[in-house]
């Protein structure tokens, strides 16, 4: 079974070809309407609400560790390092993702200077990760195209769980570093890194692999964990909320759907995860125009959601919706959370029996 | 033959915006600079033939609207990845509030 899972997951594999073969990639995806105004208003593009969330990320992260830091001869200083540990292991995948858009800031280097530290934090190289985000985007839950589908059919329950702490996660980019270092690109990435993009990967992985050994030299000849604890160990120590947040977008709804509002959840959340998800739960919309800034998403989501199925109003309902799901399919891979969409909403374009959701094999057996 | 075909009005397009043109079956998108100077591209962007005229306008730059692609307007150059390959560009001209563009 583990191997015809990932056999249909594979973008190197037969379903790959087959998606292809069957019009679902790069297909034409669905979009509610948006006046022409309104939307070039939405995507207007200023700095100001990106500078203030970084600096409040990266400052809280400063003063968080250096806390820590003072106290770390008593379990006081726990608290003060499990905070940093979120802030660099889980918040740092949504400024990966925004400023990876693009959209976060206006200022391009300022976008691109804070998805290199966000892409070394959550560690995924940034160039190989932007071509993977990028076929995500094109082909979002197409068995057999999209590199970032978390919750298959069936799940991998034990990585998903073991992720949480980051225990599959970081050994792979671990081991993918090694192997940039030598020049070389796993199966999967060849398939979406174009040849010229590669050097890039190989001199990131190198310079990242000169900082985590310096860090390692660092706490075996000071005797301490500390610098460990306050680099590269927050991505095992810090990830789970990444994942509680990650597991929301997608997990348990319709695959090779080509429409967002079927394939994608919005929920609704607090400020402060807001803050350390930077918006990205309003995720049908982000989906649906990914050229709109984090921090306009709410009014995009206000501009659209009669066309869209409900937001979820909370993380704890989206979850009460997706274990159950995910929990299904582990017997039954024809089952999925099938999103209603309100009355006055467009429909969904051209239903068959290859793009309703199910994702049936689309190769005999 | 080169030849010179009306694309739309002056105040068509605003500034730093674009609209798209279509002609004989093809695609273009033409583009006004703050200081009113009109453009003209290929109508798709290269990556994955997104239509560019639903992007953002932003300092001589179009960003596409799929996968946030960006191209300098002015000379079709592809400024990053995922967009590796330039747009091809057009000459225009402006004659009685109406924008031309040169067509091969
Ligand atoms: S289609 Fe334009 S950037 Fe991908």
């Amino acid at each position: 079974m583990g191997r015809e899972r990932l056999e249909r997951y594979s973008l190197v594999g037969p379903d790959s070809r087959a998606a292809v073969d069957a019009g679902l990639a790069s297909a034409d995806w669905y979009r509610s309407a948006v006046p022409r105004k309104r939307m070039k208003e939405l995507m207007r593009r200023c700095d100001g609400p990106a500078v203030r969330d970084t600096a409040l990320w990266l400052g809280l992260m400063i003063v968080l560790a250096g806390v820590g830091i003072l106290l770390r001869d008593s379990w006081w200083c726990v608290p003060f390092f499990a905070a940093y540990g979120v802030l660099y292991g889980s918040a740092s995948d949504s400024r990966w993702h925004e400023c990876g858009h693009g959209t976060a800031f206006r200022t391009r280097w300022m976008d691109e200077a804070v998805y290199r530290i966000a892409s070394f934090m959550v560690m995924r190289d940034p160039t190989a990760s932007r071509w993977s985000h990028t076929r995500h985007h094109t082909d979002t839950l197409v068995v057999g195209r999209d590199p970032e589908i978390q919750a298959m059919r069936p799940a991998r329950l034990a990585k998903l769980l073991a992720n949480f702490v980051g225990l599959v996660d970081v050994p792979v980019a671990m081991r993918l570093m090694v192997l940039h270092v030598g020049g070389r690109l796993s199966a999967e990435e060849a398939d979406y890194v174009p040849e010229s993009e590669r050097p890039k990967v190989f001199r990131t992985a190198r310079i990242w692999f000169a900082i985590y050994a310096v860090v390692i030299a660092s706490a075996v000849v000071s005797g301490s964990w500390l610098p460990v604890v306050l680099v590269g160990g927050p991505a095992l120590y810090g990830r789970y909320m990444l994942y509680v947040y990650g597991l929301t977008q997608h997990s348990g709804l319709g695959e090779n759907v080509v429409d967002h509002r079927l394939n994608t959840r919005t929920v609704r959340m607090n400020a402060v995860n807001r803050f350390l998800y930077s918006n990205m739960n309003y995720h049908v919309e982000h989906h649906m125009f990914p050229m709109v800034p984090y921090h306009r998403l709410p009014e995009l989501h206000e501009e659209i959601k009669g066309d869209l199925a409900p937001a979820y109003p909370s993380i704890w309902a989206a979850y009460r919706e997706l274990v159950p799901a995910v929990l299904r399919q582990l017997k039954d891979q024809s089952y999925y959370v099938r999103r209603e969409l309100p009355p006055g909403a467009r429909p969904f374009h051209e239903p068959s029996t290859v793009n309703d959701g199910r994702a049936l094999p689309l190769i005999p057996a | 033959m080169p030849q010179w075909i009306p694309a739309c009005a002056t105040d068509d397009v605003d500034p730093e915006d674009v609209i798209p043109f279509e002609h004989a079956g093809e695609s273009y998108a033409v583009y006004r600079s703050p200081d009113d100077v009109y453009y003209a591209t290929a109508g798709h962007c290269s990556h994955e033939r997104e239509l560019l005229c639903d992007g953002l306008v932003m300092g001589g730059v179009i960003e596409c609207p799929k996968h946030n692609g960006r191209f300098d307007y002015t000379s079709g150059k592809a400024m990053g990845a995922p967009v590796l390959v330039d747009l091809r560009t057009y000459p225009t001209k402006v004659e009685g509030g109406t924008v031309y563009i040169e067509l091969a």
